[in-house]
């Protein structure tokens, strides 16, 4: 292979340009350039719907160590649009690993470039916000790949939930057991693009989850008389989901433990009546603080979005701040003040990152248990 | 929650002596904590014996105690100060055995004193091997499976449990003597039976061996309402089996899913609240079985550890700061993160660069110690490298190492020996490594003879390749990769054969320099303010210079015995006086256990090697007025002339007066100029020019390379064939210089001047004279300030010396100057033309900073405009005592000598010669007893001189026993003394009885060369039994005295320098004390 053979180019819509070499597959790739700040779980985010349409650089140099393996997926195959790093490992070390990650990167057609100062386009975007950009290794003029990247689409206003959900609701797992040996929950999730750990997550509490598509309405969820509904996470804008904001309002309504993480608490946020923003270029990573307000704990959380919800909201009187991002100020987590509602914007489920917020999967299951308690008080009993 | 408001005092407990494994980073955490405090308005006071420390400075804490940190010191000192709260967490666990003792003796509770930080219960749980065990099973987390026993049969029946390879461990033994690892039944019998006849309580542990596990540490922080952070992952390159502190190490981890790191964090959580760890730091160990991803708990530190040092450094956070923080009851989301200063401390900092950790050993200064690593940490220093891959880290890293190699490029590598090298790890462990790669070993194979991952051969084995690829042909593009992945300009000079200049010509005219990143704490991901930098091979450079004035220093790189924590201190003084001035000031060094390396030192920090190259990338980029080389010992000194050629200032003494002073022939052709007597000498290149000049000044001879710090390689040579034989070790150890050979003086008194000059004046700030005889190396010798019994007249003559030799070597800053009396003779040993080992001795006990004097002069203030004209005086005693770290080496030689083998030191501070004596004694961890057994045995030449002594012990009821010869002395002239058996003369003798702890103090002079290795058996077992032991006449007169003045003194006296400070301010008045014993033969 000769050098320019090995050659791949990252082109930026402000004409920035970075020339490295290239992993994964050959060819060429557009999406949204975002960073995330984890140091391992690269695997798991490879494969988290949410990075639909985006080109993931890794501000950690060295990816790929471990290589890849066969449970740390969050859907059934990686989902960004292209991958970035500075250097991709030639050696996949951990008694786990079932390959190296470049071919698998290859084998799931992922165009890749290595070899970049990573940290100085983590820098540009960070002082410019998040950018449009191509990643080609066709040797083709720089100039031409930056026009491309000005004609790739742009995320503000992209429904790309609706590329990435379930076809069909289906059910996730027989078999499910509840801690204290009570009946499992009833639960429907709207998949937007839910990662796999969540599904793991819900069934751990004691839920009994069936998987229903973005678009679903609000009247099929209830007619399946859950005892909790759960939003998902999921790339994209929440504000081009308007059909699961109409759902959203009605489920709200429907008085029902409801739970939302990130795309979800965003579409929540709407349905609540509230707006959302795109923030200059999001949070991902694993490393951020979040204040619960009810308790004054603060979380290290995992966190991948590029929206936010607008604190306007909590003029309102009905809705409550319950978590607030300590670095910026942002919204994290808000919940109805009587309905049992309630949403966050970072990862609970973590995978990759700490498992300091698992405690919200348990409140979701009390919510629902506080449901159940007066039926069994009064006898009508568990089934 | 804020500030707990009922803490406004706090005492806060230093490390003591530097000691191996308890090293400067205790400086640097102490510091941090004391000025986090006092920015708090708390009143802090401070006890730490060891003056080379910034923290003791007396303008940090309110009250600096500078005394031994023994239980009864700070309990005085406690009832002086009553704080409201002990911080013990910062100073090791030296600080928390402390805490413990007081808390055990009820002082804390009698004077209602809170513990801070720590409970006495954490600390113990972190300690205690059982109770750590138990509590780990509380909360369901795995440890090594392991039982103790006490016969052979129980032995059998815990085996069951640990199963094979088993590591047996006899309980209570020194040092960890008679442990061992057993691979099969057999070898275990004999373990287990060995192991219990050696322990004294008939006790061992067997433990399941987990030797060859993936290392993982985690430093963890946790603030009072139960919030927990990661600070920093580290992962060992170097398996189990080898001490963390003597393996190289990686931060982050490197090897870890996220499913697996987490599940390391959520233990680590859950360990930090069993052990009951309420604010503050922690650091954790797992072990990892790289086959099946069992992780098992090792140990927990719930304190401030060197690890936290290094993860510091790693990650730009200030663990020592935030956990004194914590520790009055901050919440870490109310501490705001310096370096974003937008967000806060409750977060989990992100690296977007690999930092790699190696340990630098001295094993050259103990020949008979196995250099063979193990479970006992056996380094002295280390060094950190940054660097975008782990390739250009660990290369910086290895030539920061300073140990004569650009990185992976010696030379001397034997490839028979890649096997044993792999099977036994010493530090020449991963140069054998990648030697192996070279040869096409396979991976697999390398990983099962060392347990060092994969992942970090396949590292290596591409360093290995591109090595292949750099030849005269390559292109610049080559030449570019082969600088990101961390090669030396010096290296690959070696590699073409052009040499380092003709590289550095090829890289400038391709445009290949180096670029400089931020260390932020969060990958760039918010905006940084604190300039703390490394080089990279990278496309966009963030060092954003300023147009300020400034100047550049350079720092003393990673400890070793002869240059440690004194140099440091120097450096972190000059900066503050050059700050001070209206400079910028900019650090540059790479030792992470440092207070220089501290991201607000300095208003810049460069994490960098000291080497040419990376120091001149540092210059080119920065643009200073000048560079200080005078502060950092011999690291910085060695680059003055080729700093000066490339153009570059050096700011005070110029580069030729340095070399005026260096250079024997030049040196020695000043003095004879001068009229000052020196020893005869000569300087020799050859074995034949050698014996020549040996025999024209006659045996016997001090040789030594020249250009050297800390006596290495210093010898005196009796006659030609030992000169012969020093002649070829000398020449391995410093190839490019020549062999000094100087007439040695015997049983001279030997004085060591400290000074400041401007190039007008020259300023004495100390005398100090060694207690021990001529021949043992300053740096090891104790010694007191003032002088105690050297006539005037020769006071004026070194006064007068050292005058007219800093000005006619034009020192313009810091010199020290060295001298022997003999005969009545004055003569000059050696001069050296920058900071020495003794300034901040010296400048504690006048309150004269002296490194900050000499910046100023630098900066182009005249001692005059500093109104610094007269001589500094003391109005006490200060004497200095050395730590030695030969527990640590069983088996080595405890004999002292012209090459210096102390790691730390102590201040003992009194009005009365005997007390400091005693005090400093202490510090150092002997203990002078009141009353007990003597033992004395001396040469035939002190036998008058210890009569006195003698008398004196028995007087003061003292049971005395001597060998033959000298019982017969002393009993002849009215002194009862037992005689007792020399090694080799019958049972019991004399080693018996220190080991049965029969004997309580020891003055023992060498019998000369026939009974040598007998003295060394004393020696020896004085150390590892802990009974003072003295070797001088003059050391065993301060020792007596000490005694007396022990036995008439009623109460613990403590003083702060502060104090000590204001009384000599108020009244200047001559010492108080005086010896009441004057030893035989005073110059």
């Amino acid at each position: 292979m000769s050098r320019d053979d090995a050659r791949a180019v990252l082109a930026l819509e402000d004409g920035i340009v970075f020339i490295g070499k290239r992993f994964g597959r050959i060819g060429e790739t557009s999406g949204e350039v975002v960073f995330n700040t984890a140091l391992c779980g690269y695997q798991e985010v490879l494969t988290d719907p949410s990075y639909r349409g985006q080109i993931v650089t890794m501000t950690y140099p060295h990816i790929g160590n471990y290589g890849v393996n066969r449970d740390d997926v969050e859907s059934s195959r990686p989902q960004v649009a292209g991958f970035v790093v500075r250097e991709i490992s030639t050696a996949a070390s951990s008694w786990r690993a079932a390959g190296e990650l470049n071919r698998y990167l290859d084998e799931a057609g992922i165009v890749g470039v290595s070899e970049i100062d990573t940290r100085m386009l983590t820098r540009h975007l960070r002082t410019h916000g998040a950018k449009r950009g191509v990643i080609s290794t066709s040797g083709d003029d720089p100039s031409a790949l930056v026009e491309r990247a000005r004609r790739a689409p742009s995320m503000i206003g992209a429904d790309l939930a609706r590329e990435v959900t379930c076809a069909a609701p289906h059910h996730y797992r027989d078999g499910v057991r509840t801690p204290d040996g009570s009946a499992p929950y009833r639960v429907v999730a709207y998949d937007f693009g839910m990662k796999e750990n969540i599904l793991r997550m819900l069934t751990l509490a004691g839920c009994d989850v069936t998987i229903l598509p973005a678009t679903t309405p609000a009247a099929e969820a209830l007619a399946l008389d859950p005892e909790g509904i759960f939003f998902s996470n999921g790339p994209g804008d929440p504000e081009a989901c308007a059909y699961a904001v109409a759902a959203g309002r009605e489920l709200i309504q429907s008085g029902r433990p409801l739970f939302g993480i990130c795309l979800g608490h965003q579409i929540l946020g709407l349905a609540c009546g509230g707006t959302t923003f795109k923030l200059k270029y999001g949070h991902r990573g694993g490393n951020h603080p979040v204040k619960n307000l009810a308790t004054g704990q603060v979380e290290i959380t995992a966190q991948n979005h590029g929206f936010a919800v607008d604190p306007a909201l909590f003029d309102r009187s009905e809705y409550v701040l319950t978590h607030l991002n300590l670095n910026d100020g942002t919204v994290e987590g808000f919940r109805h003040r009587d309905l049992p509602v309630f949403s966050v914007q970072y990862h609970p489920e973590a995978s990759p990152g700490p498992h300091d917020s698992h405690y919200l999967f348990r409140e979701f299951v009390a919510r629902m248990a506080e449901r159940r308690a007066p039926r069994d008080r009064a006898g009508s009993g568990r089934r | 929650m804020p500030r707990d408001r009922s803490i406004e005092s706090v005492l806060v407990i230093g490390s003591g002596p530097i000691v191996i494994g308890q090293a400067c980073e205790f400086d640097y955490s102490g510091t941090q904590a004391v000025k986090a405090l006092k920015a708090e308005g708390i009143r802090v006071s401070l006890v730490n014996s060891n003056p080379a420390t910034i923290m003791t400075d007396p303008e940090y804490a309110d009250r600096t105690y500078v005394e031994p940190l023994t239980p009864d010191v700070v309990e005085a000192i406690l009832e002086r100060e009553r704080p409201h709260a002990v911080l013990p967490t910062v100073g090791g666990q030296t600080a928390l055995n402390l805490a413990v003792a007081l808390s055990s003796r009820g002082v804390l509770d009698r004077l209602g004193i809170r513990l801070i930080g720590a409970s006495r219960r954490a600390v113990e749980v972190g300690e205690d091997r059982r109770l750590f065990k138990e509590a780990m099973a509380r909360i369901g987390l795995d440890v090594p499976r392991s039982g103790f026993a006490t016969t052979v049969d129980e032995a059998r029946r815990v085996l069951d449990v640990t199963g094979l390879p088993a590591v047996i461990r006899p309980s209570y033994t020194l040092g960890g003597t008679g442990g061992g690892i057993a691979y099969n039944a057999e070898e275990f019998e004999e373990a287990a039976a060995r192991g219990l006849d050696l322990s004294p309580v008939h006790e061992i542990l067997i433990e399941e061996s987990v030797i060859g596990w993936k290392e993982y540490e985690l430093e963890v922080m946790r603030d009072a309402a139960d919030n927990f952070v990661v600070i920093c992952s580290i992962e060992n390159f170097d398996p189990m089996g080898i001490h963390t502190g003597d393996s190289v190490t990686v931060a982050p981890a490197q090897t870890l899913t996220d499913r697996e790191y987490q599940a390391m964090r959520n233990a680590a959580r859950a360990i930090i609240r069993e052990v009951g760890v309420e604010t503050g730091g922690s650091n954790i160990q797992f072990a990892v079985d790289p086959e099946t991803g069992r992780m098992v708990v090792i140990e927990m530190n719930p304190r401030v550890s060197r690890s936290s040092a290094l993860a510091s450094k790693a990650t730009g956070f200030p663990i020592a700061k935030i956990a004194a923080l914590l520790a009055i009851g901050y919440r870490l989301d109310e501490i705001p993160n310096d370096i974003t200063r937008v967000t806060p401390a409750s977060f989990e900092p992100v690296l977007d660069y690999v930092v790699v950790k190696i340990p630098r050993w001295a094993f050259e200064k103990f020949r008979d110690v196995s250099p063979r690593l193990g479970t006992q940490m056996k380094s002295v220093g280390e060094v950190m490298a940054i660097g975008r891959t782990f390739k250009e880290a660990l290369q910086k890293g290895l030539r920061g190492l300073e140990t004569g190699h650009g990185g992976f490029g010696r030379r001397d590598l034997d490839d028979a020996r890649i096997r044993e090298k792999l099977l036994t790890p010493d530090p020449d462990r991963i140069l054998y490594v990648k030697r192996a790669l070279e040869l096409g070993w396979d991976h697999a194979l390398i990983h099962r003879m060392t347990g060092i991952d994969g992942w970090f051969l396949d590292q290596i084995q591409q360093i290995a390749a591109m090595k292949e690829r750099i030849e005269p042909s390559m292109d610049a593009d080559t030449l570019r990769e082969a600088k990101r992945m961390g090669f030396s300009d010096a290296r690959i000079g070696e590699l073409l054969g052009t040499g380092e200049g003709a590289v550095r010509a090829r890289r400038h005219l391709a445009g290949i320099r180096p670029v400089y990143k931020r260390v932020d704490t969060c990958a760039a991901e918010f905006e940084s303010h604190t300039p703390y930098l490394y080089s990279t091979y990278e496309t966009e450079c963030e060092a954003d210079p300023t147009d300020r004035r400034k100047v550049l220093i350079l720092g003393s790189g990673p400890n070793r015995i002869g240059q440690g924590i004194e140099f440091d201190y120097c450096c972190c003084h000059g900066s503050f006086a050059f700050k001070e001035e209206g400079f910028e000031t900019i650090m540059v060094n790479c030792n992470p256990e440092t207070v220089s390396t501290d991201y607000d030192t300095s208003d810049r920090l460069y994490f960098e090697p000291l080497t040419f190259e990376d120091v001149m990338n540092v210059i080119e980029r920065e643009r200073p007025e000048g560079v200080v080389i005078q502060f950092g010992g011999q690291t910085p000194l060695r680059l003055a002339v080729p700093l000066h050629r490339a153009g570059v200032r050096i700011l005070g003494t110029s580069p030729d007066a340095i070399d005026l002073a260096e250079d024997r022939r030049r040196f020695s052709a000043l003095l004879t100029e001068l009229g000052i007597p020196q020893p005869e000498s000569g300087t020799a290149v050859s074995l034949e020019e050698a014996t020549r000049i040996a025999t024209r000044i006659g045996y016997p001879v001090l040789v030594r390379p020249s250009y050297v710090l800390g006596g290495r390689a210093m010898a005196i040579v009796y006659d030609e064939s030992h000169l012969e034989e020093y002649v070829r070790e000398a020449v391995k150890a410093s190839p490019e210089h020549p062999i000094l050979i100087d007439r040695f003086l015997e049983d001279a008194y030997e004085v060591d001047v400290d000074a400041v000059a401007d190039g007008e004046r020259v300023v004495i700030g100390g005398i100090l004279e060694h207690i021990e005889e001529a021949g043992i190396h300053s740096g090891d010798s104790s010694a007191v300030l003032p002088t105690f019994q050297i006539p005037e007249r020769h006071l004026e003559t070194l006064r007068d010396h050292t005058r007219r030799l800093g000005l006619a070597i034009g020192v313009r800053g810091l010199m020290n100057v060295q001298f022997a009396i003999k005969d009545d003779v004055v003569s000059v040993l050696e001069v050296n033309p920058r900071a020495s080992r003794t300034v901040p001795f010296i400048s504690k006990a006048t309150g004269v900073p002296l490194a900050k004097v000499a910046a100023r002069v630098m900066a182009g203030r005249t001692l005059a405009e500093q109104g610094l004209t007269a001589d500094l005086a003391v109005d006490r005693f200060f004497i200095k005592a050395s730590v030695f770290p030969f527990l640590k080496f069983p088996g080595s030689d405890i004999l002292l000598g012209p090459e210096m083998k102390s790691t730390g030191e102590v201040m003992g501070i009194s009005e009365n010669f005997g007390l400091a004596f005693a005090k400093a004694q202490a510090g150092a961890g002997s203990t002078v007893p009141t009353s007990g057994v003597a033992f004395v045995s001396v040469h035939d030449h002190d036998k008058k001189a210890v009569l006195p002594l003698a008398r004196a012990l028995h007087e003061m009821e003292f049971t005395i026993v001597a060998t033959r010869g000298t019982a017969a002395f002393l009993n002849e002239r009215g002194v009862p003394a037992e005689m007792v058996y020399k090694v080799n003369e019958g049972r019991p003798n004399i080693v018996d009885r220190i080991k049965s702890h029969g004997i309580d103090v020891i003055i023992n002079t060498p019998l000369g060369e026939a009974s040598f290795y007998d003295d060394g058996a004393i020696r020896k077992n004085a150390i590892l039994y802990g009974v003072l032991c003295t070797t001088t006449m003059t050391a065993a007169a301060a020792t007596v005295e000490a005694i007396r003045a022990l036995r008439a003194r009623t109460q613990v006296d403590v003083v702060s320098l502060q104090e000590i400070h204001a009384a000599r301010a108020a009244a200047s008045r001559p010492p108080a004390g005086h010896l009441s014993i004057q030893v035989g033969g005073a110059p």
